[in-house]
């Protein structure tokens, strides 16, 4: 018997029963479609968050404070430790190959304007190199600069979000709001941007961060922690030696802090650790969805077995009789095995379909981001594949070594 | 050399024992018979006795406990399961009782099912089906090739089933009670139909369990307990179906 008549009968005989068939299917176009949507459901967040990542600005070098560390003997100086706001500006100073650097200092505050109030924003202090370090721009009017941070000038640039809450289709430049009732002006309005890394930078307004240390944070804490800060942003020039410019930064701030390089007061992050770092918790992330998924391709695969043990026992007469007519064992095997292949086969055809069709529904209908990657398609298609041999098999033997005459004698 | 050609079936003491070793059946107690080739036969016997047994035996469906089987002269009471698929498939037809034909596949189908399993078989699909269709008019169904079982009277299946057992061209021809399920008119036209394959030279053996039906062959064996209780000639000689049975109806072409 050679392999099309072997797909001819498999084929008829799975016609027959057009209704078993379909179940028996159910199960692996269920599996294969999960694994197709799931995979396209952490694809897509793998793209939000590699965008986001990227979005948070360009080339960056994060320092922060290890306020709790204290060096062995370090004293009262080295429990402050931590970075302080002159730190940033020898950066700026001192180090080549330095695009920018910045410091962020936020707090919340009630922001009103006329009759409009709005609660809980976040009012972010920092120095004129922001946009760039952070990669926004100003679409009305302009950015605070060093003078007007160097004298905590009572100046505001507006998110695109408050700004239109404020003042909607007027032009805010020039005009007054009230933070906590310290009065800014305000003299620009960022282009949006949007949601980053959880960050609204719409929803925010940006002052000098000196007005931040003097009107919004208490002055006795200022005064004691010396215009601590909590992280010091640096955006390296895209032609310099990233590693040379950390060097530099680090035996700069070891210096300044007086401690040793073995015992540094801050932490240093690059935005590529920080990709590694969310890249390892989305790869751990997929591998417990592809966990799932081929879980729910196992039990479909079980689907199929059970069903076609069924199916054996109800076509005993069937198979006795083929052998009765010349049916080798290894014929009747191969027959139930192509059966089961055929199933898991369309299964996963059908299964495929509907994955993909999934995948981009979900994508559109909810708020989750889905990429349909093709590797998914080619992997949940083989492991049906897989799938229905392995399974098949138990099924093929059982019915492979049913005796002929008591499969004649069946009922 | 000749002679070794015209026996087609030689068994010397097959017994078969079912059950287990502290209760064990004994079915067949040890039957030697030789059948020729032409031969038309009859294996009568009460119920129980072992007629089934021995014929699936015969049929190659079943291995005896002991003693020896040559079919065609080739002892194949050790052959595995491969082996004796490939000898039923080429060398044996069996009719059942119970018609036993597949109810998804219709009359031509059934047919050529035998085809699919013969090993090497270089007739191509349409050649199949042209055979099988041949096959079916040679036992009067040309005009129910497409119907599927259920469409077909008793009669008409087991004529389907004749086809089916033919259309490997075996040397020996099978039947357990072939006209167990029918009515007196589709048994008599079932057993006309082995007759005229009898005159044609085919080697047929049946069981039955009726005197009348045994009365178309020429030669029954008499089972009782397993053992061959009597090989009674039907007052006609075994020599390869030149004479007609008793009773023969219109000719069919085949
Ligand atoms: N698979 C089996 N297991 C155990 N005993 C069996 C088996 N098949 C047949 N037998 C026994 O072997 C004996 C012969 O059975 P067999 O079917 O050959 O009888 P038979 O002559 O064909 O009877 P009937 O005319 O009723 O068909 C019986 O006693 C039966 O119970
Ligand atoms: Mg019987």
């Amino acid at each position: 018997m050679n392999f099309r008549e072997m797909v001819r009968i498999s084929w008829k005989s799975l016609l027959s029963n057009k209704m078993r068939s379909l179940l028996t299917m159910l199960g692996v176009i269920i599996g294969v479609a999960a694994v197709i949507v799931m995979i396209s459901i952490s694809a897509g967040t793998e793209a939000t968050i590699s965008e986001s990542i990227s979005g948070l600005g360009t080339n960056l070098v994060f320092i922060m404070g290890n306020i709790s560390r204290a060096g062995p003997g370090a004293g009262f100086q080295g429990m402050q430790g931590g970075l302080v706001y002159d730190d940033m500006t020898a950066i700026g100073d001192r180090i080549n190959g330095v695009a920018g650097v910045t410091v962020e200092q936020q707090t919340s505050v009630t922001v009103k304007a006329g009759n409009t109030t709005l609660e809980s924003i976040t009012i972010l202090g920092a120095t004129p190199d922001y946009p760039t370090v952070r990669d926004v721009s100003v679409s009305k009017g302009r950015f605070y600069n060093e003078q007007e941070l160097d004298r905590a000038s009572k100046v505001v640039v507006l998110g695109s979000g408050v700004a239109e809450e404020l003042f909607g289709e007027d032009d805010p430049i020039g005009q007054s709001i009230y933070a906590s009732n310290v009065k800014l002006t305000v003299i620009g309005v960022l282009a949006e941007k949007g949601l980053v890394s959880g960050t609204d930078f719409d929803q925010q307004i940006y002052t000098p961060i000196t007005v931040v240390f003097k009107k919004f944070t208490p002055s006795m804490f200022a005064r004691m922690t010396g215009d601590r800060v909590r992280q010091i942003i640096v955006s390296v020039d895209p032609d310099a030696d990233m590693d040379k410019v950390i060097e530099q930064i680090t035996l700069l701030l070891a210096n300044r802090h007086e401690v040793s390089l073995d015992a540094l007061d801050f932490t240093m992050l690059t935005q590529s650790d920080i990709i590694e770092t969310q890249e390892s918790t989305t790869s751990s992330f997929r591998v417990l969805l592809a966990w799932v998924a081929g879980v729910s391709l196992i039990v479909g695969g079980i689907g199929i077995m059970n069903i076609m043990l069924v199916s054996v026992t109800e076509r005993t007469r069937e198979i006795g009789l083929r052998q009765a007519v010349g049916a080798t064992p290894g014929d009747i095997q191969t027959q139930f095995l192509t059966e089961a292949m055929m199933l898991s086969l369309m299964g996963g055809l059908i299964g495929v379909i509907v994955g993909v069709l999934g995948g981009i529904l979900f994508g559109a209908l909810s708020d989750m981001r889905t990429v349909i990657e093709a590797y998914s398609i080619i992997l949940s298609f083989t492991s049906a594949a897989l799938i229905g041999i392995a399974f098949g098999y138990l099924p093929a033997r059982r019915a492979a070594q049913l005796d002929p005459i008591e499969s004649l004698r069946h009922e | 050399m000749i002679k070794e050609a015209t026996k087609i079936i030689e068994t010397i003491q097959i017994s078969k024992v079912y059950g287990t070793e502290a209760y064990p059946i004994r079915a067949l107690n040890g039957i030697s018979l030789t059948i020729q080739k032409g031969e038309f036969i009859a294996i009568m016997g009460p119920s129980g006795s072992g007629k089934s047994t021995l014929l699936n035996i015969l049929a190659c469906l079943d291995r005896p406990t002991d003693g020896r089987y040559l079919l065609a002269g080739e002892d194949v009471s050790h052959y595995d399961r491969n082996q004796l698929a490939n000898i039923r498939s080429r060398q044996l037809g069996f009719i059942f009782q119970s018609y036993n034909l597949l109810p998804r596949l219709t009359a031509l189908e059934n047919v050529m099912l035998p085809m699919i399993y013969y090993r090497d078989n270089p007739l191509t699909l349409a050649e199949r089906e042209e055979k099988a269709a041949h096959a079916l008019e040679g036992v009067g169904l040309e005009n129910r090739m497409t119907h599927y079982p259920n469409q077909l009277s008793g009669g008409q299946q087991q004529r389907v089933a004749v086809a089916r057992a033919l259309i490997n061209d075996p040397i020996l021809i099978l039947a357990d009670e072939p006209t167990g399920n029918l009515d007196t008119k589709s048994s008599r036209e079932i057993l006309e139909l082995l007759g005229q394959l009898h005159e044609r030279g085919r080697t047929i053996v049946l069981v039955t369990h009726e005197a009348d039906i045994a009365h178309y062959t020429q030669r029954i064996l008499l089972i009782r307990d397993g053992l061959l209780a009597s090989d009674r000639r039907n007052g006609k000689r075994t020599n390869g179906g030149s004479e007609k049975p008793r009773k023969t109806g219109k000719a069919r072409t085949a």
